[in-house]
């Protein structure tokens, strides 16, 4: 575990190789991979045709072209302040969460990596202490801890928990990618006299670019879509990021599923297109805590 | 900073060269003031939202505890008789377990054989890619929402194919008998795309050569794959189960907009239990019981796996 380093798979787009197929192999393959593929996407194109539709025309024909467009149950939502709100309160989150693991993690990481000091092994296995067990294990501790802080209800309430759970993985990617600059820069920088915080500053920052974005990635995903610790931190609706705003929509509009999917689209709307612009950066990012 | 690389270019390397090897570390003055700036920020937040709640859980698991005031009614180990009494609780650790054999027996085969399509040399493979990973990048909550439109018995896509074969639209996620299986089929959905990019890394990180050496000696497409691709990916299937555990054990959001544990408890999981027996009803004691058990669990599966399945990777 501890020798995980963040080597991008290029699973995306990487060329593979091999002979020219038969005809007879490639109609299989074909085959095959559209089946899987309408199984992944049909429910996806459905909910968002869905959103198009009567209550009346999703009944009996779920499947085909609406018969008639509803654009206001789209429009409806966008022009709604609870959808931008939703939104903006899940981004203000996920920018917080985001920032604070990259600058906490990056500075504890950069203490394992380049300073000798006693116990710093221990301390480096004390985080990762953190990646062996989930958030929802002390979830009610968690709860009266925040509650007896004052955060209840407040932003820090989630980011808090959520950059302290991140920082076990966090640490270990930025700190093996520290360990991997080449050492020469090290002595250069020693030799000439730079203390660490220039060093850190000037020269391990500036290197680490692949790996801040790997765990910008991963923290930026983990915030964007979480659901237990907001759930359980916050009360008001108005701070409510989008996860718990679409379960209070699903309430609110039980079976009215036009609506509902009309919302549901429209949330993962942004995660559909940032993926499909910057696939080979989210691709590798979330698996680059796998791979080793 | 290129300003010191360049200006020490030459000076470092006498430095290296004493023999000590590229992981020597030479150490600079005042390390002091880095260890004191830099280790308290991210210490002080895991040892007060992770590791002090961790050890509160176990604390607080021996009291009977609304979470008001302190905890003075010290039970023992009522609480943790109370949790294995519970059938909704037998119920969760089944299906948990339920979880990871599926993914054994479906998933792995079903990612592993998806990755040896889309690394053949067709056109339009990368875009399978993209498509077969994208449930992957959606929130649990948005995926469990949408397959609950897709169960739903009177304006769901299962209903319309139902009546289009003349036949009652059935109530998947209210049979208490499917509901779990219904389930598991949205998790395989959600997740089988990540364990594809494990096994597409996992293939191209073989030695081709030895792919070649098969083909020479004339082996045929099968006897490749189960002689030489599938031992040598052994690691990979490996990692892929370890995934599914840890995935299991932590699986909540994608419960609760399904089913939130029902119809009768069929659908609870370790996570989803706790929640609606916990912290629901604010017993602190009880769900902290809970949480201590999900504790061992998870570290005896972590240790363990790792001890025994994966000492050589």
């Amino acid at each position: 575990m501890t020798e995980l380093t963040a080597t991008p798979i290029d699973a995306a787009t990487a060329p593979t190789g091999g002979r020219r197929l038969s005809t007879r192999t490639q109609t299989y393959l074909y085959a095959c991979l559209i089946i899987v593929a309408a199984i992944v996407v049909v429910p996806l194109l459905t909910t968002a045709f869905g959103g198009f539709r009567t209550i009346g025309d999703l009944r009996g024909n779920a499947f085909g072209i609406p018969k008639e467009w509803i654009w206001s149950n789209y429009g409806d939502i966008l022009f709604s302040q609870r959808y931008w709100l939703q939104m903006g309160n899940s981004l203000l989150i996920a920018v917080l969460t985001v920032f604070l693991t990259l600058l906490f993690a990056s500075m504890a990481a950069f203490t394992f990596a380049h300073v000798k000091f006693f116990g710093s092994d221990f301390l480096l296995n004390y985080f990762l202490v953190g990646l062996m067990f989930p958030a929802a294990t002390a979830i009610l501790p968690l709860f009266i801890r925040i509650r007896d802080l004052g955060l209840l209800d407040t932003y820090w309430g989630v980011v808090l928990p959520q950059v302290a759970f991140g920082l076990g993985m966090s640490i270990l990617l930025f700190r093996n990618y520290f360990r991997n600059l080449p050492t020469e820069l090290f002595d250069a920088a020693f030799v000439d006299g730079a203390g660490y915080f220039r060093f850190f500053w000037h020269i391990s920052l500036p290197l680490s670019r692949p790996i801040i974005a790997t765990v910008g990635i991963i923290s930026f995903v983990g915030s964007w879509n979480s659901y237990i610790l907001p759930l359980i931190m916050l009360n008001s609706e108005s701070k409510y990021p989008w996860p718990l705003g679409i379960m209070v929509y699903k309430g609110e509009f039980a079976t009215d599923w036009q609506l509902i999917l009309a919302f549901i689209t429209l949330t993962i709307l942004p995660t559909v297109i940032v993926f499909f612009a910057a696939q080979k950066h989210i691709i590798a990012g979330l698996t680059a805590g796998a791979v080793k | 900073m290129s300003q010191i690389t360049t200006a020490s270019g030459v000076s470092a390397r006498p430095f290296s060269f004493l023999g000590l090897g590229r992981r020597r570390r030479s150490q600079m003055r005042g390390k002091w003031p880095v260890l004191v700036l830099f280790l308290p920020p991210a210490l002080l937040l895991f040892t007060v939202f992770v590791i002090l709640p961790m050890g509160e859980a176990a604390w607080y698991s021996f009291f009977n505890w609304n979470g008001y005031g302190l905890p003075t009614q010290w039970i023992g180990w009522k609480n943790y008789e109370l949790v294995f009494k519970q059938s909704a609780f037998r119920n969760a650790l089944v299906n948990n377990g339920l979880i990871i054999l599926i993914s054994i027996c479906i998933q792995v085969p079903l990612a592993m054989w998806l990755a040896t399509m889309v690394t053949r040399n067709i056109k339009g493979a990368t875009f399978f890619r993209l498509i077969f990973f994208l449930p992957y990048v959606l929130a649990d909550v948005a995926a469990g929402l949408i397959w609950r439109f897709v169960y739903d018995g009177e304006f769901g896509l299962v209903a319309n194919i139902a009546r289009a074969f003349g036949q009652t639209p059935p109530f998947w996620l209210a049979d208490k008998q499917v509901a779990f299986y219904a389930v598991l089929a949205v998790i395989v959905w959600k997740y089988f795309g990540f364990h594809m990019m494990l096994f597409i890394a996992g293939l191209q990180s073989l030695d081709k050569s030895v792919l070649e050496a098969a083909d020479i000696d004339g082996a045929t497409g099968w006897q490749k794959f189960y002689r030489v691709t599938l031992p040598l990916l052994g690691s990979t299937v490996r990692l892929s189960i370890f995934f599914a555990v840890v995935g299991s054990l932590q699986l909540f959001d994608m419960i609760m907009p399904l089913t939130g544990g029902g119809p009768s408890n069929s659908t609870q999981t370790l996570v989803t239990f706790l929640f609606s027996f916990g912290v629901m009803r604010m017993q602190v004691g009880f769900g902290s019981a809970v949480g201590v058990i999900l504790f061992i669990i998870c570290v005896t599966l972590a240790f363990s796996y790792k001890r025994v399945f994966m000492k050589n990777d």
